[in-house]
Formats: C-alpha cells, structure tokens, sequence
C-alpha cells in the first residue's frame, strides 16, 4: 500500500512537471533539476515516463491503438502496448482459466472454482468431472453455467494467475509456453479465438474483460509490430 | 431429432433448447435420472453422452442429436452392472435420490480409469453430492466394483 500511494504521489508530481514542461513554465535550472530526478529514479521511473502522455483509460474501456502514437520511441511504444493488452490477460475473465494449480478460478475474486475441479491430464477435467460435463458450447442463459466451444483450461505453462505482467509477455512469446505459436499466431488467436471471445460477452451478469476482442487483436498487432518488447519487471 | 437412447432409435420432436433431464423424464418417461438443483451444481442428472458424464438438467437436447445417450435404466440389461451390483451389497444408498447420478459418474470413471486411486475417485465424484453423506460407502463400492481393495468404509 505504502508503495502505490508513493508511486501515485510520484506520478501526479510528474505529471504536474510535464504539464508546467509543455506550457513553458519552468526555467531552465528547474529543467535541469528534473532531467536529473528523473535520471536517477532509474525503471521505475522510466516505465511511468514512457506512459506519462496517454490518457487514462476506464476500468471497462481499452485505450485505441492510434492513443500510443504519442509514445515516438518504438520499444518504449511497444512496451506500453503490452501493458495495455494485459490488462485483458489479467481480467479475471481471462485469468481464472490460466490457474497456476490445477484447479480454475471464478467470479471477480477469483476464488477456487466450485465444485471443486482439477484440470486432469488435457487440460479438460478428469472421467467423470470434464469441463463439458457441465458447461456447453454457449452461455445458458436460465441455469447461469457460462459456455463457449472448447471450454477447457489452459495448460499449466501458460499459466498467469500471480504472474507479473513482465513474466506474462515473456511467456506468451515463448513457443514453448505459448502452445507453439508464431506472433502472427498469437495475434490471431487473441483477436479471433471462440473461446477468447467468451471473455467479452461472459453471459448473466458477469462483468466482461475490458473493451472488445477486436480491439485486443489490434493492440496484440500493434505490439508484435512495434518489436514485441516486454515491460520490465517493476522493483 | 435423432437421438439413441440405451441403445434404442429414438425421434424426439422438441425445442432443440430443452435441456436433456425434461426430454429423458417428462418425453420419455425415463425417470430414474433425477432433478436435483437444475444448474449442474449437484450431479444427480448425471447421464452418460457417447460415454462422457453430462449433467442432463444442463445440457440442450440438440446437443445430443445423432449421439447416444446412456441412462441409469440402460447401464446394464438388468441392473447386474458391477457398480449396481456393489452398491447393492454394501447397501450405499440411504434416501437414494442421488444415487443413479452417483452411479453414472463412477461408471464414466471405471470406463476411462478400470483401477482408480482413492485420488482418481475423490476428484471424479467431487461433483456428486449426497445429502445423506454416504461418501464413504460410495468409495468403497466404487472400489469393490473395480476389484481393488478397500481398507476403510466397506465395513
């Protein structure tokens, strides 16, 4: 808690000294002192300094492509487009079926799934208690059980459950972890997918992933455009 | 829609969106699988499709069209299905209202696993819940139907 009042307190200081930068308002000793402070704040700082200039998005709502424009670097670009595909990844919607353990997640606070299921040797439940013993290939809209074609867990190296954003973009660009998928694999999976697209229209009154499956794919391609760049791991 | 149901042809003529415990109970009149909760959270509608355990009250007809569909009344030609026969001789059942969706869980469970650990039985059933906890029981006929030994709850 100390750390994020601490850092949002270093972020509004910033972004009042950006603001006072563009009008023109600091002299140049003050220019100096900030190219200083923010020299010697190392990643931390720098990660906040490459996101400093794009909006805020809502809590439901994923910033457009053309937002990151501002950002003129290329890998500094490249790394604020994964931070914003990730906040779909670690949407509950999304994270409660990449578990760390062997038994998936549910609702917002991500709770152990009840009944309680294990993720057997496919990733699909065990004889007797598989993902499609319950739930269908779409959402029943009288009983609750949500549903989508394939409903199953993702193995349990592509796990993200506690995983840092940094750790999950490493992972999904690894073959290894990834299901053996190329980039322009991956953007079609998060842009196209059946079972992705669950996480935007989730049925009842599940609350969906932010923005749209489209916008996820553009922002997906944007990042692979960009050099893939992963954020780094904050300290 | 064509739907083979223990064995035998059927043709149900029904919304393709009614779920499959109506069509079994109230169309054909196969009342042994029972309504418990309605949203797959109990078990007791258990049935098998193409030999996977399903929760009838859940699952649409139209999902089982042109498959075939396994009820407690076709698991065996006249009840001597070796779970049958172990539930009977340790007496599992107590009220029994669960029990036919017990029965097809552990039956989908012998029919991939022939020989499964207390583990294999723990996370198969931990779906099917009976009110009456006759948990113990059900294990140990579970085990005896597989010709494994059971150290506790046969007795």
């Amino acid at each position: 808690m100390l750390d994020n009042a601490a850092a949002a307190r270093d972020e509004i200081w910033a972004r009042r000294f950006l603001a006072a930068l563009a009008e023109n308002r600091v002299s140049r000793m003050r220019r100096l002192l900030l190219v200083l402070i923010v020299a010697s704040c190392g990643g931390k700082q720098s990660s906040f300094t490459e996101t400093a200039t794009l909006r805020r998005a809502g809590p439901n709502e994923l910033l457009p492509v053309t937002d990151f424009e501002v950002i003129r670097d290329r890998a500094p670009r490249s790394r604020a487009l994964f931070g914003e595909v990730a906040r779909v990844l670690v949407h509950p919607r999304c994270s409660n079926c990449h578990p760390s353990g062997d038994t998936p997640h549910q609702r917002m606070t991500m709770e152990l799934h009840d009944p309680s299921v294990v993720r057997g040797p496919q990733d699909n439940g065990v004889a007797g208690m598989e993902c499609t013993t319950c739930h269908q290939d779409r959402n029943q809209e009288l009983t609750r059980v949500p549903g989508a074609p394939k409903w199953h867990l993702a193995p349990i190296e592509m796990a993200w459950v506690g995983k840092s954003v940094s750790y999950i973009c490493k992972q999904i660009k690894d073959p290894k972890r990834n299901g053996g998928k190329t980039l322009a694999q991956l953007v079609e999976h998060n842009g196209h997918d059946e079972l992705v697209a669950w996480g935007w229209a989730p049925g009842a009154d599940r609350e969906p992933a932010p923005g749209t499956q489209p916008q996820l794919g553009a922002l997906t391609a944007a990042w692979v455009e960009t050099g893939a760049e992963c954020p780094e791991e904050s300290r | 829609m064509k739907i083979k149901i223990n064995g035998v042809d059927k043709t149900l003529d029904v919304d393709p969106e009614m779920p499959l415990l109506w069509a079994l109970r109230d169309v054909l009149g196969l009342t042994g699988t029972k309504y418990g909760c309605g949203e797959a959270l109990c078990g007791a509608c258990t049935v098998h499709l193409d030999g996977h355990a399903v929760r009838a009250c859940v699952t649409p007809v139209r999902r089982a069209e042109g498959r075939a569909v396994t009820t407690i009344e076709g698991l065996s030609p006249d009840g001597n299905h070796p779970l049958q026969q172990a539930w009977v001789e340790l007496r599992v059942p107590q009220c029994g209202y669960c029990q036919a969706g017990q029965i097809m869980t552990a039956a989908a469970l012998l029919a991939a696993k022939p020989k499964p650990t207390d583990a294999d039985i723990d996370q198969s059933m931990a779906g099917n819940i009976c009110r009456c906890g006759t948990y113990t029981r059900i294990r140990a006929a579970i085990k005896k139907a597989a010709g494994t030994p059971d150290d506790a709850g046969s007795k």
